[in-house]
């Protein structure tokens, strides 16, 4: 670093204070030129006039017009008279205009105080939380009566939505859910046959992958992994359609958005997670028979046998009949949070993130419900 | 009006810039003098946002070469080209502004990333160019999505202006503008350009913008421009285009109603 010029001189001539500004007053300098006209400011000798000679001034824009704005607005609201002179005729514009403006004083950032700052937060948490509730129970209701709507004017019914949904959230989905699934059912095989090779009770690990898979793992696999390719991707459309007015263009037009964005959405999961839930189940069983095999030395028809065994269709039935509402769950979500999407980009960011959360953490809350559930009616 | 100076900020040769099979822009050339207003006109589709968008940098051209300040921007290294960034300022037609910012925040972005200055004076600033522009103080911490049509455009050009650019390129600033907030529009720009001696390239479709503010008019049709000139030479052409452009049912009124404010 290099001696910082000097861009502005002051000097005392009696009661008359003289500053000279000199060297380029533009913003690139600001940095070196604020210091110093601070500096002259909180000495600020008591005079009756104060001069600012801006003749030597060689550049000028709006910041360096701003800070000798400040030096003579410093003297003048003190009674003092002050005058910027010998400014370059062909800036004079653009000092007149800066003069005009910031008459009124910048609202003070507010002070922070961190206890009071702290409840407050937590007390919009829980408004929020209240509202996020509320929301979605008047959704469900918006909903109900759409779909009552459909019902009794089938035509209204829009299929071809439904499929198109139906192809990008379970169709395509398909490879990844069972490349997923595969690998869990190895996992859990390897595992299983890992440990329980210490008890010699390796032939049990087919009862858990069975069980396992079937009961719990199949359809929560899924739904996590929906929830975050297809949850999100709901809340992104309906969020950035609301941004465009195109919500609001549907309704001028005499239709009804959750007729025909969120029902066809809705219709597509609810149909969708069966039948990922199945395949992914399948692909479970599969990984989990190819480890067993390879690495704990059981024939497949031995396998298959213990399976037979292991499971019964109530199994099977207690994974499936939970993942229809799985979807609806995920579907509902995705859709509130996209439908409160408002102006900003962020905002979008922000309720795609709670979209998935919200739906990821309801989806295991729903599975520890129907578990207490099947567990009463001895499933 | 202050005379425009002969020194040319922007000037563009043979620009041939196309997509896939077609090409837009046919060998265009223009020259934008220092401290004028210029005003383009075309058909829609005729290219007018590709020559900006390919001026600023933001589409590649196939051929021809493009000099702004005296410098071909082919051959500028990444950080003059950066510096030559920061000599211009861009008003998007939809405003452009950041969505997740609030107003005071989106003209100290550029001031923040480019300048080392205190908190106290980024904010006066922000709030001179504000007023600049005709907005109040109030609008300082409103989101972008709170704002009006006409707040957001000025908003915008707040911020275009934060750096003190030397040319401010505006695309259809008076659009979607109701005519008493246009004029005034078209009074700040002009006001602007006096005071802070911008140069202006404004894409516009604004008769009344192209008679009260622009030194110049080019006019765009073929991927080239048919026409470069004043108000008053652009009513006597004789190209058909023009002529029904200038003479159409809505520039008629305007004929009718008296010239030039």
């Amino acid at each position: 670093m290099g001696v910082v010029p000097v861009y502005l001189h002051s000097q005392l001539e009696g009661r008359t204070l003289i500053l000279s500004a000199k060297g380029p007053w533009t913003s690139a300098y600001a940095s070196e030129i604020e210091p110093q006209v601070d500096a002259v400011l909180k000495k600020r000798p008591r005079v009756e006039r104060v001069e600012i000679d801006a003749g030597e001034v060689e550049r000028f824009d709006t910041v360096g017009a701003w800070l000798m704005e400040r030096l003579r607005r410093a003297w003048e609201t003190g009674g003092a008279k002050a005058a910027i002179v010998g400014l370059n005729p062909r800036y004079q514009v653009l000092l007149d205009e800066v003069s005009a403006s910031n008459k009124e004083r910048l609202r003070r950032r507010r002070r922070e105080r961190p206890l009071a700052d702290t409840l407050e937060y937590i007390g919009w948490g829980v408004a929020d939380a209240w509202a996020d509730f509320v929301a979605i129970v008047r959704f469900v209701g918006v909903v109900t009566i759409a779909v009552g709507r459909v019902i009794m004017n089938p035509l209204r019914f829009r299929l071809t939505s439904v499929i198109h949904n139906l192809d990008r959230v379970g169709f395509r989905a398909v490879p990844i859910i069972v490349l997923i699934e595969f690998l869990i059912g190895a996992i859990l095989a390897q595992q299983g046959i890992f440990h329980f090779r210490k008890f010699g009770a390796e032939t049990y690990v087919v009862d858990m992958v069975g069980i396992l898979t079937l009961r719990e793992l199949g359809v929560l696999i899924v739904s996590i992994m929906i929830a975050g390719r297809s949850g999100s991707a709901y809340t992104a459309e309906l969020g950035s359609m609301k941004m465009r007015e195109e919500i609001d263009a549907l309704r001028v037009m005499g239709f009804d958005p959750i007729e025909i964005l969120i029902i066809p959405r809705l219709t597509a999961l609810i149909i969708a997670l069966p039948l990922l839930t199945f395949i992914g189940s399948m692909a479970a069983l599969f990984g989990g028979g190819v480890v067993t095999w390879l690495y704990g030395g059981m024939p497949p028809e031995v396998f298959l046998d213990r399976l037979r065994e292991a499971i019964s269709p109530e199994t099977f039935q207690v994974g499936l009949i939970k993942a229809p509402f799985m979807g609806a769950v995920i579907g509902l979500i995705a859709c509130v949070e996209g439908l409160r999407v408002e102006g900003s980009a962020e905002s979008l960011g922000e309720h795609t993130t709670a979209s998935v959360v919200k739906a990821i953490f309801l989806v295991i809350v729903m599975d520890g419900l129907f578990a207490m559930f099947f567990a009463g009616i001895n499933m | 009006m202050a005379a425009a100076s002969s020194e040319n900020v922007i000037s563009v040769r043979d620009l041939v810039v196309g997509f896939g099979e077609t090409d837009v822009l046919k060998g265009l050339n223009l020259d934008i003098k220092r401290g004028e207003i210029m005003g383009f006109v075309g058909a829609s589709g005729s290219g007018k946002s590709v020559l900006t968008r390919t001026i600023l940098g933001l589409l590649p051209k196939r051929k021809g070469s493009i000099t702004v300040f005296g410098k071909n921007v082919d051959d500028l290294e990444e950080d003059e080209r950066q510096a030559t960034e920061r000599r211009w300022g861009v008003l998007f037609q939809g405003g452009a502004l950041f969505s997740s910012l609030t107003v005071r925040q989106n003209i100290q972005f550029p001031l923040k990333e480019n300048l080392h200055l205190s908190q106290r004076l980024m904010d006066e600033i922000a709030l001179a160019k504000l007023e600049m522009v005709g907005l109040s103080a109030e609008v300082c911490d409103k989101l972008p999505a709170e704002l009006s049509g006409g707040m957001t455009k000025r908003a915008a050009l707040a911020r275009s202006l934060a750096l003190d650019p030397e040319i401010v390129f505006l695309d259809e600033p008076t659009s979607g503008l109701d005519p008493i907030g246009a004029g005034e529009f078209d009074d700040l720009i002009h006001a602007l350009k006096e005071t802070l001696g911008l140069t202006v390239f404004m894409v516009t479709h604004d008769l009344d913008s192209l008679h009260s503010v622009c030194d110049r008019i080019a006019a765009l049709a073929d991927g080239k421009i048919i026409a470069v000139g004043t108000i008053e030479s652009m009513l006597e052409a004789k190209h058909p285009w023009l002529r029904s452009y200038f003479h159409g049912k809505r520039a008629r009124g305007r004929l009718n109603g008296g010239g030039k404010k």
